[in-house]
């Protein structure tokens, strides 16, 4: 149903959300050959070590993108530690050391607001695990420009702030367990 | 609460501090530059974008406060501390050398943090004396606190200390300050030599040549043709053999001048400038 519909995904996480991405990177098909963005909170002094932790069982090769480097199909672009990653206009990255926001840099508001301006109906959210409420107003504004929206189940995850919160200002399309994100995904994007 | 803000108004806005002010923001990636203004419009209170133009044309003072407020200010002492390490143990072991003085520049100094670490790193080293440290700023309200040197207490205790324990300094970074009240005072003795300008790196004026450069996390808020000048700016401020040092995720491999530098560390983001 929207095969080729989205120009890439987004994906927001933070405490509780590692192994749902690695299960991601793992097992979504590789035919779906756009650009998957994480924004993850993580420690802001360890700079090593992330991309290659989530690069054991990934499919795509994950890199944390340079400061306006060009945004490729079939990568995995994983938010710097202690910068802001934005989604610039003319298909590239920029990277800020701007004041943190809801306590968090990278900020996931602010990957999903600067991705969502860019791909607008052609961008695919998803908020995972999560003990704070980072995510919640960028998701509101990925929906609010056309994007579609998915949340994992608050049942499911380790600690469900982050979902609730989106839940609780946006309309979400789908509230899905791991397995079912994977299955959806792998069914209708490929 | 205005969310977003239209490219036709970023146009206005650019073309009224361009003609009004001399000052160039056309080139400033869009991305940061417009949550620096969505935060100029919450700071000000102003609820419509229209508001903030009155102003910067009626208001020419304003304008000092806006300049404060567009450039990012966020900075630390000893950020990414294996950088510091790599600059002690390698680069400048080797510059010291080699030459009797060794000209330093911070270009897009900030409130000064990065230049405090140059000052106590080559004290601890015995190189301070040698070195002729220039810090320059387009922001001249930011150049007159990192004169003063005066930081929040909590900063230096859950970042700046820490950051100095993990670069491996030769004492405590306290000995360089003194608590008063909620802010510390780094010593003065440090920065004595040290001179601080008002330049705008987007200008594209070259001030002096030097050996060593640090432009860490200021470019990213330009784009790339605005980088693309600045790169060729710094290569001609350098001298030959000179290093110059970018944040550790910029880079300079896609500039017209990459291929007059080699890189001398990847992961730190050091390159040395091989010919003119």
């Amino acid at each position: 149903m929207f095969k080729d519909k989205f120009k890439a995904i987004i994906i927001g996480g933070s405490a509780g959300s590692f192994q749902v991405v690695v299960r991601l990177l793992a097992e979504l098909d590789e035919k779906m050959d756009i650009p998957i963005i994480l924004c993850l909170h993580r420690l802001k002094h360890v700079r090593n070590g992330f991309v290659e932790a989530l690069s054991i069982k990934s499919k795509r090769p994950i890199v944390e993108p340079l400061d306006k480097e060009k945004i490729r199909k079939g990568v995995v672009y994983l938010a710097p530690a202690n910068y802001h990653l934005y989604v610039e206009l003319g298909n590239q990255f920029a990277i800020s050391t701007d004041e943190m926001v809801n306590n968090s840099r990278p900020a996931i508001d602010l990957t999903f607001d600067t991705a969502s301006y860019v791909y607008k109906e052609k961008a695919l959210g998803i908020i995972l695990s999560g003990a704070n409420r980072d995510g919640a107003w960028g998701m509101k504004r990925l929906k609010e420009r056309g994007g579609y929206t998915l949340v994992q189940d608050p049942e499911e995850c380790t600690i469900n702030t982050m979902t609730t919160a989106a839940l609780n200002i946006t309309q979400i399309d789908q509230v899905l367990k791991t397995d079912d994100i994977i299955r959806f995904l792998n069914k209708e994007l490929c | 609460m205005i969310e977003d803000i239209e490219i036709n108004d970023l146009r206005l806005l650019t073309q009224l501090v361009k003609e009004k002010y001399d000052y160039d923001f056309s080139n400033y990636a869009i991305s940061s530059f417009k949550r620096r203004l969505l935060r100029i419009l919450e700071i000000y209170k102003f609820d419509t974008f229209d508001k903030l133009m009155v102003k910067l044309r009626n208001e020419p003072s304003f304008f000092k406060e806006f300049l404060s407020e567009i450039t990012v200010n966020v900075t630390e002492m000893f950020r990414d501390p294996s950088m510091w390490r790599e600059l002690r143990d390698k680069i400048l072991p080797t510059l010291f050398q080699s030459h009797e003085s060794v000209k330093i520049w911070h270009a897009g100094c900030s409130s000064g943090e990065e230049v405090y670490s140059m000052a106590i790193m080559l004290k601890e080293n015995g190189w301070l004396d040698k070195a002729k440290i220039f810090a320059t700023d387009i922001d001249h309200s930011i150049l007159s606190k990192a004169k003063e040197g005066k930081y929040a207490v909590k900063n230096m205790h859950e970042l700046n200390d820490k950051n100095y324990f993990r670069f491996g300094g030769k004492s405590q970074l306290s000995d360089y300050y003194k608590i008063e009240g909620q802010n510390i005072l780094m010593d003065k003795k440090l920065v004595s030599n040290i001179t601080y300008m008002e330049h705008n790196l987007a200008g594209g004026i070259a001030f002096t040549k030097v050996d060593l450069i640090l432009c860490r996390n200021v470019l990213i808020y330009f784009n790339q043709n605005l980088q693309n000048d600045v790169f060729k700016l710094l290569h001609q401020s350098l001298f030959n053999y000179g290093y110059l040092i970018v944040g550790s995720k910029e880079t300079l491999v896609w500039c017209d001048i990459a291929s007059k530098f080699i890189t001398v560390n990847n992961e730190e983001k050091i390159f040395k400038k091989i010919r003119d």
